[in-house]
């Protein structure tokens, strides 16, 4: 296990247990394929989209739907990537998350950034990156992909690009990675 | 042994195990990409109150304490001790009594006195105390900027990022630590980070300046200084420190500088790569020479830049996961 690796295995909190598989590796990339061809599809300039993965749970889906926009635009599409850990809102209230790495290495004035992210919950990480990301200039336009919308948003925050519309009640979890989507539980440790 | 400094005051590193140390190196990893940006700052502790006492002057610890703290966005109140009522007699506990009816979510406190900042951790326990040097007992920001110097640098031997390698580069690695380890608080809060991560650590001074207790920490002393010179991959000097009678202990600044000064001379016995570390302020001729300051090998510079990214840890860790701060 890499430095890295068990860094992000600290933050991950209260073990998961999986109950089912609701998407697998393919299932995943053909849902990312389908949202590369609808962010095309939005912004017909290519080159002025900027892919930025939340860490650490969008970290690797933006990478992948990085790779895949390269493919489907035959431009080189590469993802910074954003840690929100310093912006959130509820760093009294919760035992505060490990930061990680920020890499964003353009000045995002005028891009189109699409934010990415594997869940969309509350809406509270994505306020958060809103702000992060006003330190990095003044985007023309932001907008949301996320893998999995669970509902439950606290916020008046709505995705522009989804894997998967998934209901889900209060105390279930959701993993969701580019390996595949599981439902289960957490249990407090 | 405490393992995570989340919600806890600072006051030394003795009790402090590896993995929480390893967490405030981590962390002060991301504080480093922070004090990079064009905007070098972020709202981890907006809202809360930072207050600043230093009883002791300093130029390097409350400059880099109170821009860490501005730049996590934190209110900062600053005591200038000399122009205050301290003057007028006003005891450390009422000095604090007032502050804390200001309302404060966090002190810096620097104080000529060892275990000053646990006797104000007492009399505050809702406020988290970060030690920034107290007497001859600890100064654990400065043992945590001096670790995290040399795994910044080792780690870009190896050509990896800081957030890839880990304490490892520790293992092994030969410290020594030369000069007034009697009166530094600094030496033994390096002693304390060093040994926690697993460097092997060796002392080196006149036998006037060791401290009494020397038998119980976990170092090695010598007596061969150009011996020892050859073994480290890394040179801690410290200053000579005469505001605290360092004067009495050698029989003359010059005597000093002959048997324990790393001059020019005695820097060619070191390893090509090995680092030169001083925490400064440093009396340059005395402990150390002026071109081996100068030299490739010193790391002075790197030490204090990190003390920004540093502390924005320790505060961070400290004071944004206790208590009820404000939410947005």
């Amino acid at each position: 296990m890499s430095h890295e690796d068990e860094r992000q295995a600290r933050t991950r909190g209260p073990a998961f247990t999986a109950k089912s598989q609701l998407m697998s590796a393919d299932d995943v990339r053909r849902a990312l394929t389908r949202m590369a061809h609808e962010i095309v599809e939005r912004n017909h300039d290519v080159n002025s989209i900027s892919i930025v993965g939340l860490q650490t749970g969008g970290k690797d889906i933006a990478s992948m739907l990085a790779s895949l926009l390269s493919d489907v635009t035959a431009h080189v599409v590469t993802a910074g990537m954003l840690d929100v850990s310093f912006y959130r809102d509820d760093l009294s209230r919760n035992p505060i998350p490990t930061s990680s790495a920020t890499h964003i290495d353009h000045d995002l004035t005028d891009r189109t950034v699409v934010l990415v992210d594997d869940v969309l919950y509350t809406g509270r990480t994505i306020r958060a990156a809103l702000n992060a990301l006003s330190d990095w200039g003044r985007p023309r336009a932001v907008q949301l992909a996320v893998l999995i919308d669970r509902g439950h948003r606290e916020l008046p925050i709505r995705p522009d690009y989804v894997g998967k519309n998934l209901p889900t009640s209060l105390d279930e979890a959701i993993v969701a990675t580019t390996e595949g989507v599981w439902i289960g539980t957490r249990e407090p440790s | 042994m405490i393992d995570t400094i989340r919600g806890r005051s600072l006051l030394s590193l003795d009790d402090l195990s590896k993995e929480a140390i390893v967490e405030v190196l981590d962390t002060a990893e991301s504080f480093v990409e922070v004090n990079r940006r064009s905007i070098k700052k972020v709202p981890a502790l907006k809202g809360r109150v930072v207050a600043s006492l230093f009883f002791e002057e300093s130029t390097r610890t409350r400059l880099s304490f109170e821009t860490a703290a501005k730049r996590l966005s934190a209110d900062v109140l600053s005591l200038a001790v000399a122009s205050s009522s301290v003057k007028k007699g006003e005891s450390l506990r009422d000095t604090i009594a007032t502050i804390d009816a200001l309302g404060i979510d966090a002190v810096v406190l620097r104080h000529r006195s060892s275990g000053a900042a646990l006797q104000v951790s007492r009399y505050v326990p809702h406020v988290r105390v970060i030690n920034g040097g107290d007497g001859q007992h600890q100064h654990p920001t400065q043992g945590l900027l001096d670790a995290f110097t040399i795994r910044q640098v080792l780690s870009e031997r190896h050509a990896t990022t800081g957030l890839e390698s880990g304490a490892e580069l520790f293992a092994g690695l030969k410290v020594l630590i030369v000069g007034d380890i009697r009166h530094s608080r600094v030496a033994r809060s390096d002693v304390a980070a060093y040994a926690a991560l697993g460097a092997v650590v060796r002392l080196c001074a006149p036998g006037t300046l060791l401290p009494e207790d020397v038998a119980t920490w976990p170092v090695t002393v010598v007596r061969d200084f150009d011996e020892a010179l050859g073994w480290a991959d890394v040179i801690g000097l410290l200053r000579l420190q005469s505001e605290r009678g360092s004067g009495a202990f050698v029989a003359s600044l010059d005597e000093f500088t002959f048997t324990h000064g790393l001059t020019v001379e005695r820097a060619r016995l070191l390893k090509p790569k090995a680092l030169i570390m001083h925490p400064g302020p440093m009396n340059r001729g005395v402990e150390i020479d002026s071109r081996v300051v100068d030299s490739s090998q010193a790391i002075v510079e790197r030490q204090v830049t990190n003390g920004v990214p540093i502390r924005m840890a320790a505060l961070y860790l400290s004071v944004a996961g206790s208590g009820e701060g404000t939410s947005l």
